[in-house]
């Protein structure tokens, strides 16, 4: 394979594999905040979150294995552990992780109905961490970041889960006020 | 083998999946809360029960044995005398 | 509201039973006292002497279902190996009911008995007694007592304080509690009889219902049988509140009527026009309709009504039947656990709906919506608490249905708006 072609298909799986955790992160707090309209029930972006999480591990996959075999930048396996490279060490190690966090969380959903739902949850939350981490990994190692697109992809995938998390802690702190407005106070003496 | 859906109740968010995906068997109060049609679950609609309980976001749909679903003494009735529980434990 | 306080001096048709020994202004009987009138408890010859007895006694519970005490037992002996536990549960978590906090101010050691004679039963190794925190007379009687025994029983003895609330009581809260200080009832699928405290097998069983075995270990299950009036055998502890001359706890014959009840208060000191039985888990009655009717469960039921936990909350006529509601309703629904959303909201909306209606400025639906929540919210919560909120809402809903359907429109014939406490 080309050498060229083989550094093309690493950082376009790359940043597919960005947009994709995005959609999926977004997609997840959708969930979260009971979105619905009408002809889209909620168990759609429940099963979209799921897919699309399937999705992103495939080009994750040609991510990593394209990048790990590419004689140009010898990366070799010592890329899969975290800060072990000699290549551009901080940003690729973040890689490394987020990788092993978003294998963590997906693998656990998969087995959720062995885990239970509580030991599901917490891995779950690591998602606050992956995907910062995926994309500090992207910005830091990535050879376009400095190309307008490439600047313009990151600022929108930062600006939907910002707002999105918005939504989300907006969402959570009124349904607690909603329940705690149903019932009267305890009136104990 | 037959089976029942079972809601656990103090698990259960609200989120309405389950009734969206098996409306035939499960539908929502005023608050978003499912209501479960009694007795055991028509084996024509036994895939799509295990989806929706697959997709509920916090674990709280089962599906168990009709045995045991007549064992959590859940009276329907709402007379107290009826195989209700009480506060006083016994 | 001290014990003492409430108990009255009135007797019952029958010799006292539960209550028998020095008068109640002596206050606990302490051990000595105790085997000096009943003697030890008889080592039966193991529990397969023990169910067979109570199970032929008819006992049932008194924590308010009714549930054959002997069937219970039995249940819990067939799944337990090493480790049951027996909770003696003294919650009482109904705030008009005094009866167990009476009973275990007064006669501690026929409930630790009761306890221990079901630890026999079960193969138990712990018994706890679990009492409610706020009846502080009880705690510190019972915690008396416990301490008194001294340790010199076979089985593990000890006192826990139950938090202060509703459904505090409820078998699944008290496991809950007692393994992991949450006092909130629990909706997995196994009861506390099959995995309860530690993951062993628990017998939650009331007080009373626990006294009672005691005296059937000491005298018979055809002495127990003796008493009552019709289809349901035995004594039970009763509490009497509203307008009668002394309102208290009393000791009946299963099938007395209301009015030999009421007699045996001192008689109504203003008419009488409703009656709340089984406390705010049950139902109200017209003292019309309920007057005649014996006070035995089977009787009750077919009344559409229950004996739960022997609260008798007579309602004068001149008070306001729908604000009675709204009080009850309002206290349930405060006293939610919280954990499920039919409860959470369809308690909190019926007790809104009820105050705007009590308050004569309702919205256009609420009634119409009174009863269909109460309809919608039954069997849909971990536990029970809104299906009694739900039964006393109906059962109100009916017997003030005049009264409902005035407040609707706009007006109270009421003129003092009484909400009268029950």
């Amino acid at each position: 394979m080309s050498e060229s072609l083989m550094w093309y298909a690493t950082r376009g799986a790359g940043i597919v594999s960005l947009i994709l955790l995005t959609v999926v992160v977004c997609l997840g707090i959708l969930t979260s905040v009971r979105w619905q309209r009408r002809g889209w029930p909620r168990f759609l972006t429940a099963q979209l979150h799921e897919s699309i999480s399937l999705l992103s591990l495939v080009f994750l996959g040609i991510h990593i294995v394209v990048a790990v075999v590419d004689p140009y930048t010898s990366l070799g396996l010592a890329a899969m552990v975290p800060f072990a490279s000699g290549y551009r060490t901080i940003w690729l190690g973040l890689g490394a992780v987020a990788l092993y966090l978003v294998l963590a969380i997906i693998g656990t959903s998969l087995i959720r109905g062995w885990l239970g739902h509580r030991a599901w949850r917490i891995v779950h939350w690591l998602t606050y961490a992956a995907w910062p981490i995926a994309l500090v990994h992207g910005i830091g190692t990535g050879s376009d970041t400095s190309a307008i697109w490439a600047w313009v992809l990151n600022a929108a995938c930062v600006v939907s889960v910002l707002a999105a998390t918005a939504w989300r802690v907006w969402f959570a702190d009124s349904a607690q006020t909603e329940i705690s407005r149903a019932l009267p106070a305890l009136e104990r003496d | 083998m037959a089976a029942s859906l079972r809601v656990d109740r103090a698990r259960c968010e609200g989120y309405g999946m389950c009734a969206e995906l098996l409306p035939e068997a499960i539908e929502l109060d005023d608050w978003g809360y499912p209501i479960v049609r009694d007795g055991v679950l028509p084996e024509h609609l036994r895939a799509l029960a295990e989806r929706a309980v697959e997709v509920c976001p916090v674990l709280a749909l089962r599906l168990v044995s009709p045995e045991r679903m007549r064992s959590t003494l859940h009276s329907r009735s709402l007379a107290p005398h009826t195989a209700l529980r009480s506060h006083g434990g016994g | 509201m001290t014990v003492n306080a409430v108990l009255a001096t009135a007797t019952t048709t029958i010799e006292r039973r539960l209550l028998a020994g020095q008068p109640f202004a002596a206050g606990p009987e302490s051990w000595d006292q105790h085997r000096a009138r009943l003697g030890e408890l008889p080592r039966c010859a193991g529990p397969a002497a023990i169910i067979p007895s109570i199970e032929r006694s008819g006992l049932i519970g008194r924590g308010g279902a009714g549930f054959p005490v002997g069937r219970k037992w039995r249940s819990v002996a067939e799944r337990s190996r090493r480790g049951a536990v027996v909770v003696a549960n003294g919650a009482e978590g109904e705030p008009r009911s005094a009866k167990d906090r009476a009973l275990m101010h007064l006669r501690p050691h026929l409930v630790i008995d009761g306890g221990l004679l079901a630890a026999e039963a079960i193969g138990a190794e712990e018994l706890v007694v679990y009492v409610g925190s706020e009846h502080g007379e009880a705690v510190r009687s019972m915690s008396r007592a416990v301490a008194e025994r001294g340790g010199r029983d076979a089985v593990a003895l000890r006192l826990v304080e139950a938090p202060h609330g509703y459904v505090s009581g409820e078998s699944t809260a008290v496991v809950h509690y007692l393994n992991a200080r949450d006092a909130r009832p629990t909706s997995t699928l196994e009861r506390p009889f099959e995995r309860g405290v530690r993951s062993h097998p628990t017998l939650v069983q009331n007080v009373e219902s626990l006294a009672q075995a005691a005296l059937i270990a000491r005298f018979g299950d055809a002495w127990y049988r003796d008493a009552g009036r019709g289809r349901t055998r035995g004594t039970a502890l009763v509490t009497v509140s509203g307008p009668v001359r002394f309102p208290g706890v009393y000791e009946i014959e299963y099938g007395i009527t209301m009015a030999e009840l009421v007699a045996m208060t001192g008689g109504p000191t203003a008419e009488i026009g409703t009656v709340l039985i089984g406390g705010y888990f049950g139902g109200w009655g017209s003292v019309r309709d309920l007057w005649e009717v014996p006070l035995d469960p089977v009787d009750l039921a077919e009344a559409g009504l229950g004996f739960g936990c022997g609260l008798i909350g007579l309602l004068d006529a001149d008070a306001c039947g729908v604000r009675a509601t709204e009080r009850i309703v309002h206290y349930m629904a405060a006293e939610s656990a919280r954990q499920c959303g039919p409860c959470i909201f369809g308690l909190g909306a019926m007790a809104a709906a009820l105050e705007r209606l009590g308050g004569c400025r309702p919205l256009p639906d609420d009634l119409e919506n009174l009863a269909r929540w109460s309809a919608q919210i039954v069997g849909r919560g971990a536990c029970h608490h809104p299906d009694g909120a739900a039964a006393l809402l109906t059962s109100g809903l009916r017997v003030f249905a005049d009264e409902f359907n005035r407040h609707q429109r706009g007006h109270c014939a009421h003129a003092s708006l009484r909400a009268g406490e029950v």
